[in-house]
């Protein structure tokens, strides 16, 4: 039975855990063995601990059978990105800085999680601090794309999308600063989800980009990312930018939109070099699906679209160049052992020279320039005011229309290496996703058909602090489609 | 705005607190001089009376109670030090 529980849906093993046809310890086993089968292809963890996930399972299973269970995720391994803190667990951000960091706490999602009984399963590859779109940048192994390992999985939530789509965990979680939860999502064939700013709790998450930095999950259908985002969503008093809204049951929500005819919006930046686009074929396909169920399909115009990977990357790098501060190597993270130490300051510039990556210091250094005397009014004051009217842009786009449908990202996965060494072509390939972060907006991903054999992602934008009616727009078309059911050979 | 399009790497390395080598500075000063570059393009745009975003949504000050909670212990909060002794973070002799 093992051999074919790696690809079903988690709401369907949690019924199955719920009619006890399949016990935790099963699941947890079948997961774990088909991590070992082919993780030396995938490369998508850092690290796990199988005692420690059979533990939980057996716990699970425990609860169970006294009639104690904790709700449909308890049992579900569910995959954690290596940047999220989990108590007693590594938590190293793929980063030299924080090899041998252990976490002394929980995140609030993983205390969520923990409280709905979910299995915490492994620590899963990242760029560098989250900073990336390939996952090339983790310091310690590059993850591969199960559908052709030759290629990148996206990033920075690589390792989790590539978990998910290679059956080596039911759900993952996910962060997404400038689409790192639906770049990945797209190249491996997934569903990501990044939440509205704010619904979710960032505490426990290592900062990269305070203003921009939202948890999401990563899943294989949208109902099992519905269920994982329903599970760690809410107000949290020890964020503050958390913030407090009425969710609805995002299950049942669902269910009841199936039959709605919505007013989607194409934004025409997103579509103004279509014939050029590879992977545009399987989007218009899509946006056709949703014309012939009898939805209004409206062009509308983000007109600041061209500044938003502008605007992202010196946002981003200064608040990284803050956050990032922090680690210095005298309370915590790597300390370089050897240097000719003037003064104290020689100590962290030289264990940040041995700590950091290529990416993190270039990152760190830009905002650190964008931030300086001189310099702060020019651009940094200056994209924070551009951020205002990309904001707008979609403020004035939401009063036409429900949802914006757009590409996930310009290809589909690239090959190895090919963009390593032009950072900012690099930087472009997240040109369709940056916008939602720098508005807050909530943004997904879902599979909507293939380019030269590779997945490619179709991206819905919502309203604010509805991610209801997004995922039920999701949900009507993979409803009519088998794509969560196709899978990478391995 | 050409002339700001040269990064002075020393300076702007110093500040980061990140020592370089000379190779990796030659790259960075190439491939940042291109990334702020490309940025300059917002000078296209008037911004003149535009309030700037810091958050997506209005944040305010949140105040907690001052109430004592459960602290890290001792030994918790010194397990991830590069090095400790006797409750106390070791950091290397410095001599100005």
């Amino acid at each position: 039975m093992s051999e074919e529980l790696h690809y079903k849906s988690a709401s369907e093993l949690s019924q199955m855990l719920a009619n006890k046809e399949l016990s935790s310890v099963e699941l947890t086993k079948a997961t774990i063995a088909r991590v070992k089968a082919v993780e030396e292809k995938v490369g998508a963890f850092n690290s796990f601990d199988e005692s420690d996930a059979l533990a939980q399972a057996e716990a699970s299973d425990a609860r169970r059978s006294a009639g104690k269970s904790f709700g449909p995720l308890d049992g579900i391994p569910v995959g954690i990105k290596d940047n999220l803190a989990v108590n007693g667990q590594p938590l190293t951000c793929s980063s030299k800085m924080l090899e041998n960091f252990v976490s002394p706490y929980d995140a609030t999602c993983i205390e969520k999680l923990k409280s709905q009984g979910a299995v915490l399963w492994g620590r899963l590859n990242l760029d560098e601090y989250a900073m990336g779109s390939s996952t090339e940048n983790s310091a310690f192994k590059t993850t591969s794309n199960p559908w052709d390992l030759e290629r990148i999985p996206g990033g920075s939530s690589g390792g989790s999308a590539a978990a998910i789509a290679a059956g080596q965990a039911v759900l993952a979680l996910g962060s997404d600063t400038g689409g790192s939860i639906r770049q990945p999502a797209s190249h491996c064939g997934i569903v990501g989800v990044k939440p509205t700013y704010g619904s979710v709790s960032r505490y426990g998450l290592a900062a990269f980009a305070s203003s921009l930095d939202q948890v999401g999950p990563m899943a294989r259908s949208v109902k099992d990312a519905a269920m994982l985002l329903q599970a760690i969503s809410g107000h949290d008093e020890r964020d503050s930018t958390s913030y407090r809204f009425e969710q609805p049951d995002l299950l049942a929500a669902i269910e009841s939109n199936s039959g709605r005819k919505w007013t989607l919006g194409l934004p025409k930046e997103y579509f103004a070099n279509a014939e050029n686009t590879p992977a545009m074929e399987p989007i218009l396909k899509a946006i056709d699906f949703y014309r012939s169920l009898g939805c209004e399909i409206k062009e509308v115009s983000l007109p600041h679209t061209d500044y938003a990977v502008a605007t992202y990357y010196i946002v981003a790098t200064a608040e990284a160049s803050s956050n990032l501060a922090r680690y210095d190597g005298i309370r915590y993270t790597h300390r370089a052992e050897k240097f000719d130490a003037k003064d104290s300051v020689d100590i962290y510039c030289q264990s940040r020279a041995e700590g950091f990556g290529e990416e993190v210091k270039r990152r760190i250094i830009l905002g650190t320039y964008v931030l300086s005397s001189g310099y702060y009014d020019a651009y940094y004051l200056k994209a924070q005011k551009v951020r205002t009217l990309i904001r707008r842009d979609f403020e004035n786009a939401f009063k036409e229309v429900d949802a914006l449908l757009t590409p996930t990202s310009p290809s589909p996965a690239f090959k190895k290496g090919e963009k390593a060494s032009d950072p900012l072509s690099m930087y472009l390939s997240d040109i369709y996703t940056i916008s939602a972060n720098l508005a807050g907006i909530p943004g997904m991903s879902l599979p909507c058909g293939y380019s030269d054999g590779l997945p490619v992602g179709l991206q819905i934008l919502g309203k604010p602090f509805k991610e209801d009616e997004m995922l039920s727009i999701a949900n009507q078309f993979e409803a009519a489609h088998d794509f969560k059911d196709q899978h990478p050979s391995l | 705005m050409s002339e700001k399009t040269h990064i002075d790497i020393d300076y702007t390395a110093k500040l980061a607190r990140i020592n370089l080598t000379d190779a990796e500075k030659e790259k960075l000063s190439q491939q940042l001089d291109s990334i702020i570059g490309y940025v300059e393009k917002l000078e296209e745009l008037d911004t003149e009376g535009v309030e700037p975003t810091a958050h997506p949504y209005p944040v305010y000050n949140v105040w907690q109670e001052d109430e004592v909670k459960g602290e890290l212990p001792v030994e918790e909060a010194l397990k991830n030090a590069p090095a400790q002794r006797e409750n106390m973070i070791v950091v290397p002799k410095v001599v100005d």
